[in-house]
C-alpha cells in the first residue's frame, strides 16, 4: 500500500495535461453555447416540473385586468382622455408590470444556488465564460415574460382592449424584452451582492409595488401632482408602458409620435425606446463589478 | 513528471482569521493522498483554493504542472471536485444532472451518453438514473455527486470529507470506489478527520493542524517516527480509580514503559506506550500478577495516526475538535464559502 506512488501510465498523464494546456485561452463560441443551453435547459426543466410560478404569473395579471378594470368601470367616459374603457388603458400597464415583477425575481434561483452550494458546482467547472450563468437566467426570464405578455394581450383582446397589428405585437415584444433585460440584470446583480434570499426578497418587496404606483400603469400622468409626475417620468416602467399604450390606442403610431408629456418636455415613441436601451446599458454595466466579484 | 498536485506555502485569511497559515504538499500521480486533521484545521480552505473557489493570499498551486491561479480554466478541466455538502438540484433526475455536468465540462456530444453510462455503472446508479435526486437517500446522493465529479475523467479527483454522514455500507462503497479509481490511475486527494479512513485508504498523508502541515509521509513512516507500541489494559471491567492509579505507578517503573496514563473515559483503563519488544504483553501481565492485580483485558497495537497527531500537538484529534467546537462560527464559515 505504502510503496505505490507512481502507478499511472506516464504517457497518459502528459497527454491530458498537454491537452488542457491547449485549451484555447480565448472565447470559444461553441463552448459558451453548450454550457448556456445546458444551464437554460435546467431552468426550463424546473419550470416544467414546478409550474406554479408560471401559472401564478399568468393568473395574477389576469386578476389585475379583471378586478382593476371593474374598479373603474363606472368612471365618467373620457376621464382617461380619448380612451373608451379603463381596460384599454390598463392593458399596457399590466403587460409591463407583469414582465417587471417576473424579471425582478430573476435573481432568486441564483441566490438559492448560492445558498445550497449548487453555484460551486458551476464555478469549479471550466466554463468558457461564467457569464453563461447570467445569460441562461436572462434567456429563461425573457421567454417567461414573453409568454405572460402573450397571454395578457390575448386576454386583453377578449376584455375589449383591442389587438394591435403584427408590427405592434412585435414592438410590444421588443419593449418587454428591453425592460426585462435591464431589470433581470439588476436582480442578478443583487443576487450576487446580498448575503441571502431573505434580504433579496426584502429588496424585491420594497421595490415592486412602489415602482408600480410611481408609474403610469394605473393612472395617466395628468392625474398626478407635479412632484409625482417628476418621479414617474424618472421611472423606466413609464417608458415601457406609454409606447405600448400608445400603439394600443393609435393604429397609425410611429417613432416620432409623442407618447408622454413629462413636466420637463415631451417624450416621443422612439425617445422612450432609447431611454429603455439606455436603462439596459446602465443596468448591465452597473452590475459588472458585482458579478465580477463572484464570477471572474 | 510534474506532481499531480503541488501546493507550496499556501496562505489564506478570512478577515482577521487565518484559515490556512502555511500549507505545502505534493501529491504524486496515481496515489491516494489523505489530508488529515480536526475540523477547522484548514483542510476545506486548502481544497477550495486548489479548486479555484477561493483565491489564496499567497502561495503556489499547480495541477499537473498547470498553475491554478494563472490558468484556472485549464486547471478546472483537470480537477474533479466533490464538496462535503452534496449540492444537487432536487428537481432534476440523476441522469439530467450528469448531462448538465457533461455540458459544463464541454464533453463532445457524441461521447456524453457513453461517459454517463460509465459513471452510472461505476457507482451502481443505473436503476436510479431516471428518478429525481430529491428522492435519493444520503448515500445515493453522495454516489451521484461522485459520479458527477469523475464524469470528465479528471486527472485528480478532490474529495472533501467524502464519507461524513454516511452509513457504514455507503462508507465502504466509497472506499472501494476510491481504491478502484486508484487502480485505474486516477490521483485522489481526500480530506478527512476520520483516522481509520486515511489510514486504510491513503498511500501518503499530510496531517494539518491550525492551518499548518505538522507531519507528512506514508502512514507507516509517520507511525514509525512516533515510535513505541501501544498497550491498552483493563485490570477489571470497571476498575476503581485508586487501583488503576496504583497499577499505573507500578507499571511506570518497568524499563520498557515510556509513559502510562489512566483513561477515565474508558472505565479507568490504562494506556501505555512501550518500547516495541516481543514479550511486552507477557511482561506487563507478569508484573500485574506479582503485584496481586488481575487482568481483565489487554491488547497491543502499533501507534495510530491519532498518536502521530497527539505527539505533534499534545492533544488527540477528538479533543482538538471538542476544544474547537465552541470557538467556531459555523454560520460565518458558511458565508465565507458562499460565492
Amino acid at each position: 500500500m505504502s510503496s505505490t506512488v507512481t502507478r499511472k501510465k506516464p504517457d497518459l498523464k502528459i497527454q491530458s495535461a498537454a491537452a488542457a494546456k491547449n485549451v484555447k485561452a480565448g472565447f470559444s463560441f461553441g463552448e459558451v453555447t453548450q454550457e448556456t443551453l445546458a444551464l437554460t435547459k435546467r431552468l426550463f426543466i424546473q419550470l416544467q416540473r414546478r409550474p406554479s410560478t408560471l401559472i401564478a404569473g399568468i393568473i395574477q395579471p389576469l386578476m389585475w385586468l379583471i378586478l382593476f378594470g371593474a374598479l373603474f368601470q363606472n368612471a365618467p367616459k373620457g376621464l382617461f382622455g380619448e380612451i373608451v374603457s379603463y381596460e384599454q388603458f390598463l392593458g399596457a400597464g399590466v403587460i409591463v408590470f407583469t414582465a417587471f415583477a417576473g424579471a425582478l425575481n430573476a435573481g432568486l434561483p441564483v441566490m438559492f444556488d448560492r445558498e445550497f452550494g449548487f453555484l460551486n458546482r458551476l464555478l469549479v467547472a471550466p466554463l468558457a465564460s461564467r457569464f453563461s450563468i447570467v445569460l441562461a437566467s436572462a434567456i429563461y426570464i425573457v421567454t417567461l415574460s414573453l409568454i405572460q405578455a402573450a397571454v395578457i394581450v390575448t386576454a386583453g383582446a377578449f376584455l375589449g382592449a383591442g389587438l394591435p397589428d403584427v408590427l405592434g405585437l412585435g414592438t410590444i415584444a421588443l419593449i418587454v424584452l428591453l425592460l426585462v433585460l435591464g431589470v433581470t440584470g439588476l436582480s442578478l446583480g443583487l443576487a450576487f451582492a446580498l448575503p441571502g434570499h431573505i434580504e433579496l426578497i426584502a429588496v424585491i418587496f420594497v421595490t415592486n409595488l412602489p415602482l408600480l404606483f410611481a408609474s403610469t400603469a394605473l393612472a395617466p400622468l395628468s392625474f398626478m401632482p407635479n412632484w409625482l409626475q417628476v418621479v414617474v417620468t424618472l421611472n423606466p416602467l413609464s417608458y415601457a408602458i406609454e409606447p405600448i399604450r400608445y400603439l394600443y390606442l393609435h393604429s397609425d403610431w410611429g417613432l416620432s409620435n409623442i407618447v408622454m408629456s413629462a413636466p420637463w418636455g415631451d417624450v416621443t415613441f422612439g425617445g422612450a425606446l432609447l431611454v429603455l436601451l439606455l436603462f439596459d446599458g446602465v443596468a448591465l454595466l452597473g452590475i459588472q463589478p458585482l458579478l465580477r466579484r463572484t464570477l471572474s | 513528471m510534474a506532481p499531480a498536485v503541488l501546493i507550496e506555502n499556501l496562505q489564506k485569511r478570512y478577515g482577521s482569521v487565518t484559515a490556512v497559515k502555511d500549507v505545502t504538499l505534493k501529491v504524486e500521480p496515481g496515489e491516494i493522498f489523505g489530508l488529515l486533521g480536526p475540523n477547522g484545521a484548514g483542510k476545506t480552505t486548502t481544497l477550495r483554493c486548489l479548486c479555484t473557489l477561493s483565491t489564496p493570499d499567497s502561495g503556489l498551486i499547480e495541477v499537473s504542472g498547470i498553475s491554478v491561479l494563472d490558468n484556472p480554466k485549464a486547471a478546472r478541466q483537470l480537477l474533479g471536485y466533490v464538496a462535503q455538502e452534496v449540492a444537487l438540484d432536487k428537481v432534476l433526475t440523476g441522469l439530467e444532472l450528469l448531462e448538465l455536468q457533461a455540458a459544463l465540462y464541454h464533453l463532445p456530444r457524441k461521447i456524453i451518453p457513453e461517459r454517463i453510462n460509465y459513471a452510472l455503472n461505476l457507482l451502481g446508479l443505473q436503476e436510479y438514473a431516471n428518478q429525481k435526486t430529491g428522492t435519493y437517500s444520503g448515500g445515493l446522493r453522495k454516489r451521484l455527486d461522485l459520479a458527477a465529479g469523475l464524469l470528465h475523467k479528471p486527472d485528480v479527483l478532490v474529495l472533501d470529507e467524502p464519507t461524513v454522514g454516511l452509513d457504514i455500507e455507503s462508507r465502504m462503497a466509497v472506499w472501494n470506489f476510491l481504491r478502484k479509481l486508484r487502480s485505474d490511475g486516477t490521483t485522489v486527494l481526500i480530506t478527512s478527520h476520520y483516522l481509520e479512513e486515511v489510514d486504510a485508504l491513503a498511500d501518503r498523508v499530510a496531517i494539518i493542524d491550525k492551518g499548518v502541515v505538522i507531519a507528512s509521509g506514508t502512514p507507516s513512516e509517520l507511525k514509525d517516527r512516533v515510535g513505541g507500541d501501544r498497550i491498552t489494559l483493563r485490570i477489571r471491567e470497571f476498575s476503581p480509580a485508586e487501583e488503576a492509579e496504583k497499577a499505573k505507578q507500578m507499571l511506570s517503573t518497568l524499563p520498557m514503559v515510556q509513559s502510562a496514563i489512566v483513561n477515565t473515559a474508558q472505565g479507568n483503563s490504562l494506556n501505555l506506550v512501550v518500547t516495541p519488544q516481543s514479550d511486552a504483553l507477557m511482561t506487563v501481565q507478569k508484573a500485574l500478577q506479582d503485584a496481586g492485580l488481575p487482568t481483565f483485558g489487554i491488547a497491543q497495537s502499533r501507534p495510530s495516526l491519532d498518536d502521530v497527531y497527539l505527539a505533534a500537538t499534545g492533544q488527540t484529534i477528538n479533543d482538538a475538535e471538542l476544544a474547537a467546537a465552541g470557538t467556531r462560527d459555523l454560520k460565518k464559515e458558511k458565508k465565507q464559502n458562499m460565492r
